[in-house]
């Protein structure tokens, strides 16, 4: 394998976010992953997301744990610091940077194999500890880096590419995560940017913990006729309940959609992110109806996508730890260090 | 009658969860207090009630604080236990019982001195609460061992009224305990005793304290931040102590908000991994297990250590393997923790004996691990780390800096040409790190535990591998002189004696012992892994090195032979692994067997 350098060149015409920076500038190094890997869209999903924001591209924590998606970290935002670290890992090793400097964007970037099999228990606790972070599952259903074994989303019946049926329940990510309290989440499907990228940007404003699942087909092992994470069956079967529009603080509204099904949500920056509810009756601030809704859908075979649950208000771990604003990874001696004073008194209390 | 002052071992045999646990550690405090050097040692079931539990205190003018055979005075107050208890009295030594029900005769022992106190009964007319009367005959017979040995009655009484301070009701049903039982002890009884307390200056300014509460507090004062463990038996206390001290120590004056983060995470495995994103990102971070978390930890300490990122890990060492006895003491984890993980790794260990040294090592592991980039584990163990022992004063140099090690901050990168992460600029091993978020262009790379070139690119050249393997070996040797050397004592004597941790503590008392038969050794105590030049040296210089050690397979004599070449023949090993704390008792016969089966000359043969 090779280290690509992407020539720094930028087409004159592409455009300029506020901070000056183009899309080029949130890129990462070439993808080493296969030629139509829905990974590689949820990737630039992301460079489109943060460029959008005109988010510094150099203030990031990228963290991912092992696999094909885990690779991905690499393949955008290059000016920050990524972690590639360990199978099923990579929620506490987000836990860490997060609570080391609160002032970086954490994104994490999983699988289904890396969160739903080997990292089931971390990303289950770092749901419940509500890090302020973007959670991303790129779910394909199967291990692709060790040829194309059922991962743990992979539903019930659905075949591998040699015929063979999946004999076990899929595990629903999106339903764990309603059930424990993360206070963002959404699915989407690496086949649509245009529904992906809003809730990518709606997750990274997102205070606490936004959790987004992403369909996202294997090209090489899981892409074929039987499979229920390719392209083709997503396309068919998927289900957006709600779309979705991030604005910031600051830009008009223009969409235009029917009254009574636009609602707005206020972020706690200031910014708005709208909602377009396709059906009418889904209501994105009821938990356990949004648990319900994506159950019963799923009984009847559809995928429901968009963004599911939002908590403007939410919490996170460092309020629920009280922590200090300041980065604890700034904190020097004179914040850090009792002094031998204070030793002395502790002494005189032992003795 | 001839009196001994302050030189005996008590035991105390009660049921766990009976509220025992007070009353014992108001009898040490009392001793310490009178100035008497005094070693504690709760012997407990892994069990929340119920199950027998032992308290032993031994107190020694001479500051032997090891543990020592043998029991002088027996407080037994578990029926379930009394057989082996009354067994475990020496000859001439004293069996206080409650004698409310007498003895069974088959119990009666000639050759030692029986105490009945009719505890039982005497609470009767006192207290009317039956849950009272059986907390309350704790205190009794704290009350009673006060008139026997001759402990000033203020002292205690002076801790009963701190020790319930706000809940003042308490106070004067404990000093009437207290009264009843001393009075007893005085009316009845021939006391005091021929085995006496006195007032003594023998402790100067030392403090009781337990080792992992000087730990957690260590680490507080060398700048941790995150604290995220899971609870395991004997480190729990190192992350409450943490906690408690943070919120004492380290909360803004202003806001209320805490200057530091402390996680109890969902198991091991994560715990580690806060601890490595946390010191990816910058802060200082540490974690505390025991033996069966390290194993759990062992795939992200190899991470760690390839992708070079420091951490600091405090195992608590209990009996293994798998659960083993959970609550009994052990130096076990030597070979686990200084080759955790698959593939080719190394981690430096360090080895506190006591308290004060789990303070210091609290902060210089945080500084070691920034320094070498690359996990510290500090091997403390359930003897040390649970009991509170008579430690030196704590102290801190305010002048003291943290150790960041090779961090290159915004200014620093701009005025560097070429930045690799894995480049061995400086000829030591150890290359420069850039925190996330530093500079907007410069610095940021991506972390991996797959192979990677100087520069941070992933690479699977052979010789990219195998240089970046190379220069970690270079890092090793570095560590050597950062590490904390070993305490050596050596007067060209051909025989020497290695030990470590609390190792240490029955060890002077062991050396007097085996002085009066002859036996001489130069000394050596390893405090960190891996072994300095002073260390080689020592092994060098002897002709026979015993190494004394509490696990089955001598496990520091393993490391000695791997890391430092030598012919194993070299080593005699002196082992204890039963579960208590190794006693000078049992190093001091081991050796002397040894120099008898040998036929090993003596001082006295020598210069006859």
């Amino acid at each position: 394998m090779t280290f690509v350098v992407k020539p720094k060149i930028h087409h004159p015409q592409l455009p300029l976010n506020e901070l000056g920076l183009t899309r080029r500038d949130y890129e990462g190094a070439v993808s080493t992953l296969c030629a139509g890997c829905g990974h590689d869209s949820v990737s630039a999903a992301i460079v489109q997301a943060c460029a959008e924001l005109s988010l510094p591209p150099h203030r990031f924590a990228k963290i991912s744990g092992i696999g094909c998606s885990s690779k991905t970290p690499s393949y955008f935002l290059n000016k920050s610091h990524g972690f590639n670290s360990v199978h099923g890992r990579m929620p506490s090793v987000a836990t860490g940077a997060n609570l080391a400097n609160r002032d970086l964007v954490c994104v994490g970037v999983s699988g289904d194999g890396d969160s739903a099999s080997i990292g089931l228990g971390q990303f289950a606790h770092i749901v419940r500890r509500r890090i302020n972070m973007l959670y991303l599952v790129d779910n394909n259903g199967t291990y692709g880096l060790t040829k194309g074994q059922f991962s743990a989303t992979n539903d019930k019946g659905s075949t591998s590419k040699k015929g063979a049926p999946n004999l076990y329940e899929p595990i629903d990510l999106i339903s764990m995560a309603l059930q424990i309290g993360a206070s963002f989440v959404a699915r989407s499907f690496s086949g649509d940017r245009g529904q992906l990228v809003p809730l990518i940007k709606a997750g990274l404003r997102h205070h606490g913990m936004a959790f987004i699942d992403v369909i996202s087909p294997c090209v090489a092992f899981n892409n074929h006729e039987g499979s229920t994470k390719s392209y083709e069956f997503i396309r068919e079967h998927g289900q957006n309940v709600i779309e979705t529009d991030y604005v910031a603080s600051h830009a008009e509204i223009t969409a235009d959609y029917e009254e009574g099904s636009r609602e707005n949500v206020d972020m706690p920056d200031g910014s708005v992110l709208q909602l377009y509810k396709v059906d009418a009756d889904y209501d994105p601030h009821d938990r356990v109806g949004a648990l319900n809704y994506v159950q019963r859908r799923q009984q009847e075979g559809e995928v429901v996508t968009g963004l599911l649950y939002v908590d403007p208000d939410a919490t996170d771990c460092h309020e629920i730890l009280g922590t200090v604003q300041r980065p604890l990874s700034e904190l020097e001696e004179v914040d850090l260090c009792p002094g031998n004073d204070a030793l002395q008194s502790i002494n005189a209390s032992l003795r | 009658m001839k009196v001994t002052y302050n030189d005996f071992v008590i035991r105390f045999a009660n049921v766990n969860g009976s509220g025992s646990a007070s009353a014992n550690g108001m009898f040490a405090k009392a001793l310490f207090r009178m100035g008497v050097p005094t070693a504690t040692r709760n012997i407990f079931p892994s069990n929340i009630q119920g199950l027998p539990t032992w308290f032993e205190v031994r107190l020694n003018e001479n500051g032997y604080l090891g543990r020592r055979e043998g029991v002088d005075i027996m407080v037994a107050m578990n029926a379930e236990t009394i057989v082996e208890d009354i067994a475990s009295v020496v000859p001439g030594g004293y069996l206080l019982y409650d004698n409310t029900k007498p003895l069974a005769k088959t119990l009666v022992r000639e050759d030692i001195n029986e105490i009945g106190i009719p505890i039982a009964a005497l609470m009767l007319p006192e207290f009317s609460d039956p849950k009272q009367r059986s907390l309350f005959k704790n205190i009794t017979y704290l009350g009673a061992l006060a008139g026997l040995l001759n402990i000033e009655f203020d002292v205690i009484t002076g801790m009963v009224a701190t020790q319930y301070k706000g809940k003042d009701a308490l106070i004067a049903p404990n000093i009437r305990a207290l009264e009843v039982g001393r009075d007893y002890a005085l009316k009845y009884l021939d006391g005091p005793l021929p085995l006496q307390v006195r007032r003594s200056d023998a402790v100067g300014d030392r403090i009781m304290i337990e080792g992992n509460a000087a730990a957690a507090l260590g680490s507080l004062y060398g700048g941790a931040t995150v604290c995220a463990w899971y609870p395991i038996t004997p480190s729990t206390s190192v992350a409450e102590a943490f906690e408690k001290y943070g919120n004492q120590l380290r909360v803004d004056a202003d806001t209320g908000e805490k200057k530091f983060a402390y996680l109890q995470a969902e198991d091991e495995l994560s715990a580690i991994g806060v601890v490595i994103g946390a010191a990816w990102n910058g802060a200082r971070a540490f974690t505390a297990t025991s033996g069966p978390g390290l194993s759990l930890m062992s795939e992200f300490l190899g991470l760690a250590y390839f992708a070079e990122i420091p951490a600091v890990l405090w195992d608590i060492q209990r009996s293994g393997p798998s659960t083993g006895m959970p609550t009994r003491t052990q130096q076990g984890d030597l070979v686990s923790a200084a080759y955790a993980s698959h593939g080719d790794t190394r981690h430096p260990l360090l080895f506190p004996a006591t308290p004060k040294e789990c303070f210091e090592f609290g902060a210089d592991s945080l500084d070691l691990a920034d320094r070498l980039q690359t996990p510290i584990i500090v091997l403390s163990d359930l003897e040390l780390g649970m009991n509170d022992s008579l430690s030196e004063p704590l102290v801190w140099d305010d002048a003291r800096k943290y150790d960041r090690g090779k961090v290159l901050d915004a200014k620093a990168l701009d005025e560097l040409d070429v930045f690799g992460r894995y480049l061995d600029v400086d000829g030591d091993g150890i290359g420069y790190r850039t925190l996330p978020g530093t500079h907007p262009e410069k610095g940021a790379f991506f972390t991996r535990g797959t192979s990677r070139d100087e520069f941070a690119r992933y690479t699977e050249s052979p010789d990219a591998y195998e240089r970046n393997m190379e220069r970690l070996l270079v890092k090793w040797d570095t560590a050597k002189k950062l590490v904390p050397a070993a305490e050596v004592h050596a007067t060209d004597k051909r025989v020497g004696v290695i030990f470590y941790g609390t190792t240490a503590l029955p060890m002077p008392e062991a050396m007097d012992r085996l002085s009066e038969e002859g036996i001489t050794l130069d000394t050596c105590r390893i405090r960190a892994f891996p072994f300095g030049e002073e260390i080689i040296d020592f092994v060098n210089n002897h002709e026979l090195v015993f190494v004394v050690e509490q696990n089955r397979d001598a496990q520091m004599r393993t490391l000695l032979i791997n890391e430092g070449d030598f012919d194993p023949s070299k080593f005699v090993a002196i082992l204890y692994f039963g579960g208590l704390s190794i006693s000078a008792d049992t190093i001091q016969q081991q050796i002397s067997d040894y120099y008898k089966e040998n036929k090993l000359p003596r001082l006295t043969e020598v210069s006859s």
